[in-house]
């Protein structure tokens, strides 16, 4: 047993619903119990879905346990065959239902047996992985049911497309900015003159899963989901999968260089660099930006970042390499992945923080006081209390990761996007300025209980009126800093002095 | 009005229970802000965490009282001891918080693999010193709101069944009345007492919020009732007293299982009375209390009548208009009451779970509302399915649907009106003042969509959905 607040990667089921419900004409039907099936709120309010989600409970109450669930499960898949006619029916448990141990395998073959479409069991294991993990097994077992179901008809497509193609693998309902991300990667291979031969899950039909093997390249943009996928293709089929995120104007240029690589070896002759090199320097702002005066302003600011392997990792190669900016901590929630990540950002960072653990992660960025921070919704939420801001990079996902407006993380409107939220996180140039002045209009009343209220120091009349002069937006920093300050000097009072000499100490 | 339309008695069906609502461990999101000094564990597995985490939006902030017991695959193969496990996670939380009752909140899980926590939580309780209140909150046996029946039921168990003798005590343990009191001298308190008629004991049951407690405690004071206390109280240690053949009232229509325990367990004599929902209802809420302490209301009829002139303009908006209930949170037949007394017409009536028993004031309430406004009965859909729901919806076209947060988005879509049934349960509807509140939020999508009428964008999905 653990005692858990919060949950960076959900339960498995929500991995597997993610991605049936991101193809075309497929249908989940969950098997548990009346109120595990909020996965259809979340689909339908955080993403503002105009149709039903395409999952049908069948509710396990006590009537069901006590008389066996097979009927009622096989009853339900058959039903809504008739009705919606899905090409494909998902059946999986929730973390309470798979303890009933049902051979639900039996089920599906049952229910097979009356059903036009497909039927298939999701193979994951409830209590072993998470959302991220059972999302990338679900979309491998998939594809690879289509795979081979159209070798026993000999319906392979045989050889490759006539030009250069990819499969861009890993789109899904709810995936972080993952709508407008697709659009980029898709304006992206239009550039490069790549064809675009499927895009899975998200809005890709069962049927067409026969085509993969004609693409010339896998392209995986999240390393949470389709990774299983492209290995078990390139395992099947040879074809290459480039994993490199193109995200930032480096690992963009980076990922385009091994497109570059990997067409070429099939027979193709392209040069990408004066693309590269005018989209770097010309098209994206980003690079740019990093050489304006605006960004000298962030140069040494101290930041953190935390969140899923993909957007940590990219994030902390980003402020570090390309905006100067010094990252004190990355950290992942991806514990099952956890080499991988250490790998990507040992070199930006001075230390690698691997927890799905919320309360450390609160610590760790109490502790080291972060002029910004890169996170979840829950840093957000602890950089609230801490009065640090903060940039959301990553799932858990909220409302909020919907945008109606266009914004993609990926490619080279990503990079101008990632750029703004780096910018627009941080406290901006002028206001830098005021806080070295100390000056400022700013003089309401010093909000005393603070995060160090309780606390055996006092401020004199002198110093509470300096404090005061502080711009409000930095005054908790402030006193925070002068309050450690004097109590690692022994001070009991702290006078206007006390708080220059802190200032001077922390070099502010 | 055809003959079609004509009145007919309360029809009741019964359909496949595929349907969305929420888990009835959502109650720990209101229960654990209502008993200030509370703290809620509950003891299930990712999947309830990540509910209430994501679907509840209930962000944990600085100081949670209420945490997930995460069972993992040790616990559900019984490789750990449950009581050792749990042990070292209260004593954890009494170290943190030190809560005056843990509640534990048993999960589907826990009832599937037959976790005997009642058998654990005397032990445990003796051991850390902390009472432990067992509440089967499981999604086996329950829907949404009855989750919060569940803890009640329980929590009935420990309410003291002796009033103290000293008077002064009486008073510190009866929070509302100490607020109602504040800043009195005691004198004036003491002529204040004489303003109650002289009637046995009344506790009132049903979780509402602070400022909904006090107006109903006023609203009976008007008449000389005292309520001696409510259940839940604002802190566990000020749970009411209940005596052998004290009287108790339930606020809510989802607490049917509190209502039988009061009854059978603690000796309570249950008043059954329609809920004090939508002015109708809270005056027959009064009326009926009132009757059985012999007491002749006074002034209800203009109080009634007062409200009801208030909410005219909005009333004017939906009189004449059809709704249908999806079926969410058990507030459905209160609500449907409700609105055929503003002169809607209710075609359906999804309701999860339907006591008929404690329903049955409501009910016969219902029945005789659409008789006197001349509209026909509803359907009383208990256990619906939502597919066969959303066919008919299409049929019959209400001009506003009340529905669960899985279906507003897709309903909206097509050009059908919805409003979120959680929303009733969230916002403060009980009594006479807050009548407007249900009001506010009923026509809130027909005035939102008025003012975008003239756009045309009616229905914005591209092609009529596959029936």
């Amino acid at each position: 047993m653990k005692l858990a607040y919060w949950m960076y990667a959900g339960p498995a089921h929500i991995g597997t619903l993610r991605v049936a419900t991101s193809f075309k004409n497929v249908h989940a039907i969950m098997h548990a119990p009346l109120g595990d099936d909020y996965f259809n709120v979340m689909r339908s309010m955080l993403s503002r879905e105009r149709d039903f989600t395409p999952v049908t409970t069948s509710v396990v109450d006590r009537h069901v346990l006590a008389r066996g669930s097979q009927e009622k499960v096989v009853d339900n898949i058959t039903r809504k065959d008739a009705e919606e006619r899905p090409d494909l029916i998902v059946l999986t448990p929730t973390c309470t239902s798979s303890i009933l141990q049902e051979d639900l395998e039996n089920f599906v073959e049952r229910a097979q047996l009356e059903a036009k479409g497909d039927v298939l069991l999701a193979d994951v294991n409830h209590y072993r992985v998470n959302e991220l993990q059972a999302g990338d097994r679900t979309l491998h077992q998939i594809v690879q049911y289509y795979i081979e179901k159209a070798r026993k008809k000999g319906e392979l497509p045989e050889g490759k497309t006539a030009k250069p193609s990819v499969n861009i693998i890993g789109i899904s309902t709810l995936g972080f900015h993952n709508n407008h991300d697709c659009t980029e990667l898709k304006r992206l291979m239009a550039d490069l003159g790549i064809e675009v031969n499927a895009v899975i899950p998200e809005g890709a039909s069962v049927h067409e899963l026969k085509n993969l093997p004609r693409a010339w390249f896998n392209l995986v943009p999240y390393r949470e989901l389709g990774l299983m996928t492209a290995n078990y293709l390139e395992k099947e089929f040879g074809t290459p999968c480039i994993d490199i995120v193109p995200m930032g104007v480096v690992e963009t240029a980076r990922c385009i260089r091994k497109i570059q690589e990997v067409i070429n070896a099939q027979g193709a002759d392209v040069n990408y660099e004066d693309y590269i090199n005018e989209q770097t320097l010309y098209v994206s702002q980003a690079a740019w930006f990093s050489r304006s005066i605006d960004c000298q302003n962030l140069t040494g600011k101290k930041a953190v970042v935390f969140g899923d392997n993909t957007h940590a990792a990219a994030l902390t190669k980003i402020l570090s390499r390309e905006m100067g900016i010094h990252v004190v901590w990355a950290g992942t929630y991806c514990k099952y992945d956890a080499d991988w990540f250490r790998e990507q950002v040992s070199e930006y960072c001075d230390e690698v923080l691997i927890t799905e653990d919320h309360g450390e992660i609160g610590d760790a960025i109490a502790r080291v006081e972060p002029s910004a921070i890169f996170g979840t919704q829950m840093e957000r939420h602890v950089g609230k209390r801490l009065d640090i801001p903060c940039g959301v990079i990553a799932a858990p996902i909220h409302v909020q990761n919907f945008p109606i407006g266009y914004k993609p993380f990926l490619g080279y409107e990503g990079t101008n996007q990632i750029t703004d939220l780096i910018y627009n996180s941080f406290t901006l140039g002028m206001e830098d300025h005021l806080l070295e002045i100390f000056g400022g209009h700013d003089t309401k009343e010093v909000i005393t209980k603070g995060i160090s209220a309780g606390s055996d120091l006092s401020w004199t009349k002198d110093g509470l009126a300096e404090l005061n002069k502080i711009p409000g937006f930095v005054r908790g920093k402030v006193k925070r800093n002068t309050e450690k300050f004097a109590r690692d000097r022994g001070f009991k009072d702290i006078s206007a002095e006390v708080l220059y000499a802190a200032k001077e100490a922390v070099g502010a | 009005m055809t003959i079609a339309q004509e009145p007919t008695a309360l029809n009741f069906e019964c359909e496949t229970g595929n349907y969305h609502t929420f888990c009835p461990i959502s109650c720990v999101a209101w229960l654990y802000q209502k008993i200030e000094d509370s703290f809620f564990l509950v003891i299930g597995t990712k999947t309830c965490g990540y509910f209430l985490q994501n679907a509840m939006g209930v962000m944990i902030f600085a100081e949670p009282r209420y945490a997930m017991a995460e069972l993992e695959e040790g616990d559900i193969s019984a490789q750990l001891n449950d009581y050792a496990e749990l042990k070292r996670l209260c004593e954890q939380i009494k170290r943190d918080r030190n809560p005056s009752v843990i509640v534990w909140i048993g999960t589907c899980t826990t009832e599937i693999i037959k976790m005997d926590l009642e058998g654990l939580a005397p032990k445990l309780e003796g051991e850390i010193g902390i009472p432990i209140v067992v509440a089967r909150a499981n999604g086996l046996d329950y829907a949404f709101t009855q989750g919060e029946d569940t803890v009640l039921a329980a929590m009935a168990h420990r309410c003291p069944d002796k009033a103290p003798v000293a008077e002064a005590e009486k008073n510190e343990r009866n929070a509302v009345q100490k607020l109602l009191n504040f800043g009195k001298k005691k004198e004036l308190v003491a002529q204040e007492e004489s303003e109650y008629v002289d009637h046995p004991p009344l506790v009132l049951f049903g979780s509402l919020p602070d400022p909904v407690v006090t107006q109903l405690t006023l609203e009976l004071k008007k008449q000389g009732i005292k309520v001696s206390g409510w259940l839940p109280a604002k802190r566990f240690t000020e749970l009411p007293v209940l005596e052998e053949g004290y009287y108790v009232a339930g606020v809510n229509p989802f607490l049917s299982r509190t209502a039988t325990t009061l009854m059978r367990r603690r000796k309570c004599k249950l008043i059954g009375a329609p809920f004090p929902i939508g002015p109708d209802g809270t005056r027959a809420w009064i009326e009926k209390i009132c009757s059985v302490f012999g007491i002749t209301p006074k002034g209800l009829d203009e109080r009634e009548a007062q409200i009801w002139a208030g909410l005219e303009d909005y009333v004017k908006l939906i009189r004449g208009k059809s709704v249908f209930f999806m079926g969410d949170n058990l507030l459905e037949v209160s609500l449907a009451r409700f609105l055929v007394r503003c002169g809607m017409t209710v075609q359906e009536v999804g309701i999860p779970y339907m006591d008929k028993r404690y329903q049955a004031a409501e009910l016969a309430m219902l029945e005789k509302a659409c008789q006197e406004m001349g509209v026909p009965s509803p359907k009383m859909v208990e256990k619906p399915d939502n597919y066969n729901q959303v066919q008919r919806i299409y049929d019959l076209k209400p001009d506003l649907v009340i529905t669960g947060m899985a279906h507003a988005n897709p309903l909206e879509a097509r050009g059908i009106n919805t409003k979120w049934s959680v929303e009733f349960t969230f916002a403060q509807i009980h009594g006479f003042t807050n009548a407007r509140d249900i009001l506010e939020l009923v026509t809130r999508p027909l005035r939102r969509n008025n003012n975008l009428k003239d756009l045309g964008w009616d229905k914005l999905v591209r092609e009529e959905a596959k029936i």
